[in-house]
């Protein structure tokens, strides 16, 4: 396989997450979708490390993980909160700021 | 056996060939002290009792604050600084230090808004339910938490660190340090604990989908440039090796993200949610310290990575300015909460700092620099206002609460529409002068369609900041009207905000000159 391949795979993997992101309605699914942009991000960064013959997109994808580890942290407290005072984890219901 | 033995030998050559990193320790201290004092603070939480934190934890923060502003003062007048340090994650040059003293100043202010104690604008426990009897308890028992200061420390330390990147590794990494403690201050207001938890939530997604944004578009500059360094995408670029449809398509997706930090039209639709539903000092520290932060990030990956595409990206960052500024200024007309106003004329003012952006020059850098200081220092005063004008529920949020202030506290309601007439650019506080500066370097960089846009959307702008003077001054008063809480912290940032707005509008030349001399070199490479 070509590294072109892993490239469009990882394209594809970003584009469905992006579109998870504007669809879903569930903000655990939102996040989820999240993390598939991010992990379609390190796809990318090891298959150009390949390409380019350098480490640098192999070590990037390191950092990636451990940023994404410390977002998962931070989100899923912030979406425990809301969702001990809501009883939902849908994004319709929580509507109070707008216009 | 012999395999392992190979192995061992090959980590013993390994070891002895790498080269240990070279770290600049003196040139890094302000960010090593801020995030030092931060990572103190979590050890403070742990180990000192509830009683003492507050004492502790205070005084610690102010410290790590003003000695991280006296060293980077140091950096900048002393030994003329023009490298990078760090194995060249961190570029250390006059425009980041001027930066970096700004935000660390007006991280000052808000920590003296935050550390308030006479009306907390956080909760007592972020844990227990709103409305529920372990919530009265703690309340009750007058229990604060004090995690908000190490919390602050560590974005302020990503704030700091995000202009001085001059990778875009090390760039996301200090987006996310900036970002993350953020999203958790957003949710931690006192009264309101309902809208303050959706803002965070809203900010938290919104913040995590536009970092994949960057995240992505640096992944493809690697693909183009095979570095993330800034420089080396410069070089790259000025190659013109590599294909087209990386490079765009990453220039585009890291826009999407750095603008999104910033707040700009099409991108700004987290503003004014969370700007009105985080405790009033984080959004201070948010409409000040993190467009300081985000903007120098703006200007340090298109003046350094991308200067020689800027054929390409200077239409698309017109059009972004041309609705930032219209967008911003045309819907804070129609706001009825105060603090959601502000947070559109926060919106209008990033379209303005853009067009300094725009302008590509040592002018529009020294321009946009100025315009920073002047609208950080204007913006921390106005939301302390806002923390001071209190009824039963907590702040007055919406306008018409406001009605009648100037007879009941003529000096607080002077303040305030002191402030907004800075916002709007009057003659003689320090928005006219910034707005002139970045105005001028865009008409001379041949952005003069752009500036009459800029000029037209005051104009516009300038009528809702005069509605609320006019709802202050010219109404009756009601009879249960808001009480001014002049706390004794509050005040002081206040009386600072508005002395630095005077300061800057009537006497401007000496900071106007710092901005110039620290632009003439522009950013390191």
């Amino acid at each position: 396989m070509s590294p072109g391949h892993y490239l469009a795979l990882s394209a594809v993997l970003f584009t469905i997450g992006g579109l998870g992101v504007l669809v879903r309605r569930n903000a655990i699914v939102l996040f989820m979708c999240v993390e598939l942009m991010l992990n379609a991000t390190n796809l990318a960064f090891v298959t150009f490390a390949r390409m380019h013959g350098n480490l640098d997109g192999q070590i990037i994808a390191f950092f990636v993980m451990v940023v994404a580890a410390a977002e998962v942290v931070v989100g899923l407290a912030i979406l425990m909160t809301i969702f001990r005072t809501r009883r939902s984890s849908s994004v319709d219901d929580a509507n109070l700021l707008k216009y | 056996m012999s395999s392992t033995r190979q192995v061992g030998a090959v980590l013993a050559r390994g070891a002895s060939d790498i080269p240990s990193p070279h770290i600049e320790y003196g040139q890094i201290a302000p960010l090593l002290v801020v995030l030092g004092v931060a990572t103190l603070g979590v050890l403070v939480e742990a180990f000192v009792a509830r009683k003492h934190r507050y004492l502790v934890q205070v005084p610690l923060a102010f410290a790590g604050l003003i000695a991280a502003f006296v060293w980077t003062i140091w950096l900048g007048f002393h030994d003329k600084p023009f490298h990078v340090a760090a194995e060249g994650a961190l570029g250390v040059d006059q425009p980041t230090l001027f930066l970096q003293g700004t935000i660390l100043v007006l991280a000052v202010l808000a920590l003296l808004l935050i550390a308030e104690r006479r009306a907390s604008s956080f909760t007592a426990q972020a844990s227990a339910l709103p409305g529920s009897e372990a919530e009265q308890e703690t309340a009750a028992a007058g229990i604060t938490q004090t995690e908000v200061f190490p919390l602050l420390m560590f974005a302020v330390g990503g704030m700091v660190m995000f202009p001085a990147a001059s990778d875009l590794l090390t760039m996301f990494v200090a987006l996310e340090v900036m970002s993350l403690p953020l999203y958790l201050l957003c949710g931690l207001a006192r009264r309101r604990r309902l809208l303050s938890q959706e803002a965070a939530v809203k900010y938290f997604l919104l913040g995590a989908f536009s970092s994949a944004f960057f995240l992505y578009g640096t992944a493809l500059l690697y693909g183009y440039a095979g570095s993330v360094r800034l420089s080396a995408i410069g070089a790259a670029l000025g190659r013109n090796v590599g294909s087209e449809t990386l490079l765009l398509g990453g220039v585009a997706l890291l826009s999407v993200g750095l603008l999104f930090k910033l707040g700009a039209v099409p991108f700004h639709m987290w503003k004014p949610d969370v700007y009105q539903g985080a405790p009033t000092p984080i959004t201070a520290l948010m409409a000040s310290c993190v467009v300081v932060a985000a903007t120098g990030g703006i200007l340090r990956v298109y003046y350094v990575a991308l200067e020689n595409l800027r054929w390409d990206w200077r239409p698309a960052l017109w059009g972004v300015a041309i609705l930032t500024m219209i967008g911003g200024a045309v819907v804070a007309i129609t706001q009825t909460d105060i603090k959601r106003m502000l947070a559109y004329s926060s919106i209008a003012h990033a379209g303005f700092l853009l067009t300094g952006v725009v302008a590509t020059s040592p002018d529009g850098l020294s321009g946009t620099l100025f315009y920073l200081a002047a609208y950080g220092f204007a913006s921390i005063g106005a939301f302390a206002v806002i923390t001071m004008v209190r009824d039963a529920g907590g702040e007055a949020g919406h306008l018409s609460r406001w009605a009648g202030l100037g007879r009941r506290s003529p000096l607080l309601a002077g303040v305030f529409a002191f402030f907004l007439l800075a916002f709007a650019g009057i003659p003689l506080t320090s928005g006219f002068t910034g707005k002139f500066a970045v105005f001028k370097a865009a008409v001379e960089g041949g952005a003069t369609p752009l500036v009459v846009v800029g000029v037209l959307s005051s104009a516009v702008a300038a009528f809702f900041y005069v509605r609320v003077i006019v709802v202050m001054f010219f109404s009756e008063p009601e009879a249960d009207g808001p009480t001014v809480v002049a706390a004794p912290a509050t005040a002081t940032a206040v009386a600072l905000g508005l002395a630095a707005t005077v300061v800057l509008g009537v006497l401007p030349q000496p900071v106007l000159d710092m901005a110039g001399h620290a632009a003439t070199q522009m950013f390191v490479r």
